[in-house]
């Protein structure tokens, strides 16, 4: 076994290197949902570059971020919705006390084929008929969702139950989180609902808005009416700014540790300018950025600790 | 059936044949090809030397494959000496009762569970009940777990193909049964052994499933603490094992967040993360085969 601990060895070396790197003392532990973990890579990334404490994200989803945040584990947690009764609880439980800080806003975006003519709007209610735990089985067909739609073959594409995105979206039109029909095709990569409703004709699907922006030309949005009285909203930066796209935006969270705010300098600092930066920065990544006076509120409150 | 017809299908059988495999190495093929197309333009040295970042043409795997390279090292150095001494005893030790068939049977059922559920053991165990955090040690303990299983069936395999005459020749110059073994079997074994090490680390090294229920992270800007640095003092050398305690990220794990990202410029990026996993384990089974080779050349 000689040559092998060898070769170990000199696989050990072979990445000595990196020994000049150096590695800052505490790093700002964060965790929780994927789908603001590119804001909160880009703010620690350029938090990096300024010289601030490195901060490292995980990706453990919303409802994994708040189990380890309200152990303790973690300074910060994405969330993707607010947080739950159960998880304010456990953080009660677990001697965690936190601030809550909106960072960004996000769309959600229903969308069918580039084929599909029939599709003008979708209300709330046809939303739900087409959504409903009890759709399952029995709602098949486009012309069950309203007379004058084509009988066809209704083709459903979502995300999977463990995504804020389907909380979030079930929530909002089957009035319940987590409360969904079954029998459509899900997947946690938003990239792979995408490819499904760009390649077949009756598709429809919803995921977030970042993924049809870069996928204009092969996906067809549907705008959305809240009820029949009103005028269908298109999802944009600005209807999702001024609120009226409805009721399909979400604001986007961290949840950040009075502790570690009070105990590592770092966090405290990093929060700081998470809030000067995430204006840019979600937009950069593809989100919609809150107001000005949001992210001074927030900065305000973190002043008065 | 007539002589004819026997010699058709004799005929027809190896074409049939030939066509499935040719089938296997198109789709590989097509793979390969469409990921180099998409990832080619990414592979650069800054490709390796970077961070991830929010801009893919910027972001790099640097976090991702030292850290691939700290769980290859940590899960070999764990499961290799426990897979070896495990194999060598069930072959050559254990007496044949209803204890060894329990846990010949146990180990077959274990290289069949599915990965993540290590990942929900590790984090029970490792994580929260031995307080060793989301580390290294704890990533390379569970693919250990892993690859334990099938690092023991090819040691016994490798075991049982010594020849016995070997054996016999030894004990009938009076060597004792551990001499036999350590000087005699294990040799002739050694190549087949190393073969099935390494065929149970590049099953490894594209786990993402366990990894990911551990916790492991994927923005992290720097890497575990070097084991050995430069001092100024004597001996000149600082060994220090924090490593093992830091945390990390794995190639597997940077590709699947790039892939899901909507943004065109990080699946680039993912391709080209996985032309680097996808070189890494040919390169490790093309040694395998090697290995192979050689071993039943000398046995031949």
């Amino acid at each position: 076994m000689n040559k092998f601990t060898s070769v170990l060895l000199s696989g050990l070396m072979l990445f000595g290197f990196q020994s000049g790197m150096v590695q800052a003392a505490e790093p700002i532990k964060i965790d929780g949902s994927s789908t603001i973990f590119p804001i909160t890579e880009a703010v620690a990334e350029e938090f990096g570059k300024k010289g601030g404490a490195k901060a490292m994200v995980g990706i453990s989803g919303t409802g994994g971020g708040f189990k380890r945040f309200c152990r303790g584990e973690t300074d910060i947690s994405n969330a993707s919705r607010p947080i739950k009764q159960k998880e304010i609880d456990a953080c009660r439980e677990g001697g965690v006390e936190y601030l809550e800080f909106q960072v960004a806003y996000d769309g959600l975006s229903v969308v069918v084929n580039p084929a599909n003519y029939w599709v003008d709007y979708l209300t709330v209610a046809e939303l739900k008929s087409m959504w409903d735990p009890s759709a399952q089985n029995t709602i098949t067909q486009w012309s069950q969702i309203r007379t004058g739609f084509p009988d066809k073959k209704m083709e459903l594409f979502g995300p999977g139950t463990d995504s804020g995105t389907f909380d979030y979206f079930t929530e909002a039109i089957n009035g319940k989180s987590g409360s969904s029909r079954g029998d459509y095709t899900a997947s946690e990569d938003d990239n792979v609902l995408v490819t499904g409703i760009s390649g077949n004709p009756n598709a429809v699907g919803y995921f977030g808005l970042a993924y049809y922006e870069q996928n204009k030309s092969s996906l067809k949005i549907v705008p959305i009416k809240e009820d029949a009285g009103k005028d269908a909203v298109v999802p944009s930066r600005e209807t999702v700014m001024d609120g009226s796209y409805r009721p399909l935006s979400r604001p986007l969270f961290i949840y950040v540790s009075r502790n570690s705010l009070k105990n590592k300098p770092a966090v405290k600092s990093f929060t700081e300018f998470y809030l000067r930066n995430a204006s840019i920065l979600s937009e950069e990544v593809g989100y919609i950025s809150l107001p000005e006076q949001e992210y001074q509120r927030g900065l305000q409150h973190l002043e008065n600790l | 059936m007539n002589k004819k017809r026997i010699k058709i299908i004799d005929s027809i059988f190896p074409l049939i044949g030939l066509l499935i495999t040719l089938l296997g190495l198109a789709v590989l093929a097509a793979l390969l090809v469409d990921a180099f197309l998409d990832g080619h333009k990414r592979l650069n040295l800054s490709f390796f030397t970077s961070y991830p970042s929010r801009k893919p043409d910027q972001a790099g795997i640097l976090s991702a494959w030292v850290g691939t390279v700290w769980i290859m090292c940590t899960t070999a150095m764990i499961a290799v000496p426990f897979g070896v001494a495990a194999g060598i005893y069930l072959e050559e030790y254990a007496r044949k009762n209803k204890l060894t068939d329990f846990i010949e049977i146990n180990i077959a059922n274990l290289a069949g569970v599915p990965s993540v559920i290590y990942g929900i053991l590790g984090l029970g165990i490792f994580v929260r009940m031995m307080h060793l955090e989301r580390s290294v040690l704890s990533g390379g303990l569970i693919l250990a777990l892993l690859v334990l299983p099938i690092i023991i069936l090819a040691t016994r395999e490798a075991l049982r193909s010594v020849p016995s005459s070997i054996r016999a020749a030894s004990y009938a110059l009076g060597a004792t049964k551990w001499q036999t073994i350590r000087f005699q079997v294990l040799p002739a074994a050694k190549s087949q052994i190393f073969t099935g090490i390494i065929l149970a680390m590049s099953r490894a090294i594209g786990e993402t499933a366990p990894l990911i229920v551990l916790g492991a992270l994927t923005y992290i800007p720097f890497l575990p603490t070097h084991p050995v640095t430069l001092s100024e003092k004597f001996p000149f050398l600082h060994v220090s094992f924090q490593g093992f305690l830091d945390p990390f990220t794995v190639l597997p794990i940077q590709i699947f967040n790039w892939v899901s990202r909507p943004q065109k410029g990080f699946l680039a990026d993912a391709a080209a993360g996985i032309i680097v996993l996808l070189v890494i384990t040919f390169v490790m089974n093309g040694v395998a085969v090697y290995l192979r080779y050689k071993s039943q050349k000398k046995l031949s």
